[in-house]
């Protein structure tokens, strides 16, 4: 008994020791972001600064176009790309999750090869960029490679198949109701727990990019919010060149660079970490979803 | 039944216009992936050419294996790919031993309570984007200001260290920042095959007087093998391909880390858009795309041979 005491009791050292290794840098980004500029000069980033300071967050509060801009382009590209990848996801895993639909292994086959084989970088640049020109638009960070995954296909089309029954389907057509009412008014209705899945993969993805904006991107009204912040993290100045304020030589003098960068990080990080709680049980249910093979 | 008799009888368009409506739906997906998916695999014809803007890319000179020539060339062929490779199965030995080891682990803590809280903490670094990943290992690197040098260091009596500009560290920087984004990951993917096992076999081998470890061993660890090998197989047929993120935004796009830090995608990227050099990374696109392609085939069909059901496809 002892002895099985002293093994759960090392078991809670471990998991604590890495709980700590997950939250305390997150901490420390925001000890760093209330610390005042000159104790940071002095000491550097630490987890108890001697003098505490809010000056980061109501220089940012003054100055905050540009943060409103990007949080405002990143919820739009976040609520349309999830809606409307949710939407597109559905309507093509569903033929093909259809037993009797006689095209369904080919079209399987034409979604599954996207998940082997793809053409770089440099063609796909090309098409959103020569062929479709999405070049800075803000579709720029909504159609290009987030919107459609193959895998999230196939997994929508695997739970379709295995638990919608198909005698459902059958017995409604019989009744005269067409493919889409059948399709808006029992399929969708009974896959809730695959919506919500696939719709959290989608809203993190959306939610974290800055790929596509790194790429597609040279106007930077259109900068998503992480993109900002890896700009602000590479050059703080690029935050005192985007403001409105005219005077931004001045504005540099005054700017106390190292705890906005973090106050900035903060800002990004705290939507993420509030509403983490709340989804993350849903999105372990996910995960044991997207774990079984398409 | 029925249904089934009158499609076999039917003629292909009669057969289209019944199912015209679920063509109609499957339309907008089958239009994007051939946007997005198929139509870059045709450019990689860009990879043969001689891309010269004035005559487009259909009329451009066509140049056979030129690019590929002068990408072997250089040095970077070699070195972009034995970072990839390396850096890749480092994280699918690590991620392997540490994720499967924690969710054994894990599942032995008894208080609901704290088995929750460390299960949230261990996912939570798998949901922040690699921006924020970037700032938080600033903060403990940066040399002027970094928690290390500032901290951590003197405490221990050392000099601080130009973390950004000492290519040595970052292979375990890396690995170590991979290792801590990643674990949480495949860890609930572990954790949920754990509670999917039959209790009674652990019944049994209770009463058979097994430890903790035997039945670990010949229990627990057996029946995961199905998760593990998919997860392992699906990451070597993904080994030629880099977490973008992790290579580009966590070093900061530091020239002096290049040559530890510069992957394939990495140098796809920069070869297109700080280059402008479409040739060479194209042929460098193509050259992960075949050869991640004949690896997802190749250890597909390992596995195929061993075990069927075990097997991606």
């Amino acid at each position: 008994m002892a002895s099985s005491n002293k093994t759960h009791w090392l078991l809670h050292v471990l998991f604590i020791f890495i709980a700590c290794s997950t939250i305390l840098p997150i901490i420390l980004v925001f000890m760093v972001s209330i610390t005042d500029e000159t104790t940071i000069a002095q000491n550097g980033y630490s987890f108890l600064p001697q003098k505490i300071s809010f000056e980061a967050y109501r220089y940012l509060f003054l100055d905050s176009m540009t943060i409103i801009r990007a949080y405002g382009v990143t919820i739009f590209i976040t609520v349309v790309g999830t809606l409307g990848g949710l939407l597109l996801t559905a309507l093509l895993a569903y033929p093909i999750s259809r037993k009797d639909f006689p095209y369904k292994n080919g079209l399987t086959f034409f979604v599954f090869f996207t998940m082997l084989f793809n053409g770089g970088l440099v063609p796909w640049y090309l098409v959103f960029t020569k062929l479709i020109p999405l070049k800075d638009t803000v579709w720029s960070l909504v159609i290009p490679g987030l919107l459609l995954n193959g895998f999230f296909v196939l997994i929508m089309r695997t739970f379709f198949a295995t638990s919608i029954p198909m005698a459902i389907i059958e017995s409604a057509y019989m009744d005269g109701a067409s493919e889409s009412k059948i399709f808006v008014q029992i399929v969708i209705p009974l896959s809730t727990p695959v919506l919500a899945t696939v719709g959290l993969f989608n809203t993190l993805a959306y939610w974290n990019d800055w790929f596509n904006s790194l790429v597609f991107l040279s106007n930077s009204k259109l900068y998503s919010l992480q993109y900002l912040l890896n700009k602000i993290l590479l050059n703080i100045q690029f935050l005192a060149q985007n403001s409105r304020n005219t005077n931004a030589a001045q504005l540099m003098a005054t700017l106390p660079t190292e705890t906005v960068r973090m106050a900035m990080a903060i800002i990004g990080i705290g939507p993420i970490v509030l509403a983490y709680p709340f989804f993350q049980k849903y999105f372990v249910k996910g995960l044991t979803v997207g774990a079984v093979k398409g | 039944m029925a249904a089934k008799q009158l499609t076999n009888k039917r003629t292909f368009w009669r057969q289209m216009n019944r199912y015209k409506s679920l063509w109609l739906m499957a339309l907008p997906g089958i239009i994007y992936l051939l946007l997005n998916n198929y139509l870059p695999m045709f450019g990689t014809m860009i990879a043969f050419k001689n891309i010269n803007y004035a005559k487009g890319i259909w009329n451009s000179d066509w140049v056979g294996l030129k690019n590929f020539e002068y990408l072997f060339n250089t040095s970077d062929a070699f070195v972009i790919t034995r970072n990839t490779i390396l850096y890749n199965a480092a994280f699918i030995v690590i991620t392997l031993v540490c994720s499967v080891t924690l969710a054994i682990l894990l599942n032995e803590v008894r208080k609901q309570l704290a088995k929750k809280f460390y299960q949230s903490a261990l996912l939570l670094p798998y949901f922040l984007s690699a921006v924020i990943v970037a700032y938080l290992v600033y903060s403990l690197l940066s040399s002027e200001y970094g928690f290390l040098n500032k901290v951590v260091l003197p405490m221990f009596g050392l000099d601080p260290i130009s973390w950004y500009n000492e290519p040595k560290y970052w292979p375990w920087i890396l690995i170590i920042v991979n290792t801590w984004k990643g674990v949480g990951y495949s860890c609930v993917i572990y954790i949920a095959a754990i509670v999917g096992i039959d209790s009674e076999y652990y019944e049994a081998a209770v009463i058979d007087g097994a430890s903790k470890w035997q039945q670990v061993r010949h229990i627990t660890i057996p029946l995961l093998m199905p998760v593990i090998t998919t997860l392992v197989l699906l990451s070597i047929g993904r080994i030629f391909y880099a977490d973008f993120g992790l290579f580009y935004q966590v070093p900061l796009d530091s020239g002096m880390l290049l040559p530890v830090t510069n992957v394939i995608d990495t140098y796809v990227y920069r070869g297109l858009l700080q280059l402008g050099d479409l040739g060479m990374s194209s042929a460098a696109g193509l050259y992960q795309s075949l050869v991640g392609f004949i690896l997802v085939l190749v250890s597909n069909a390992v596995v195929r041979k061993f075990n069927r059901d075990q097997a991606l496809f």
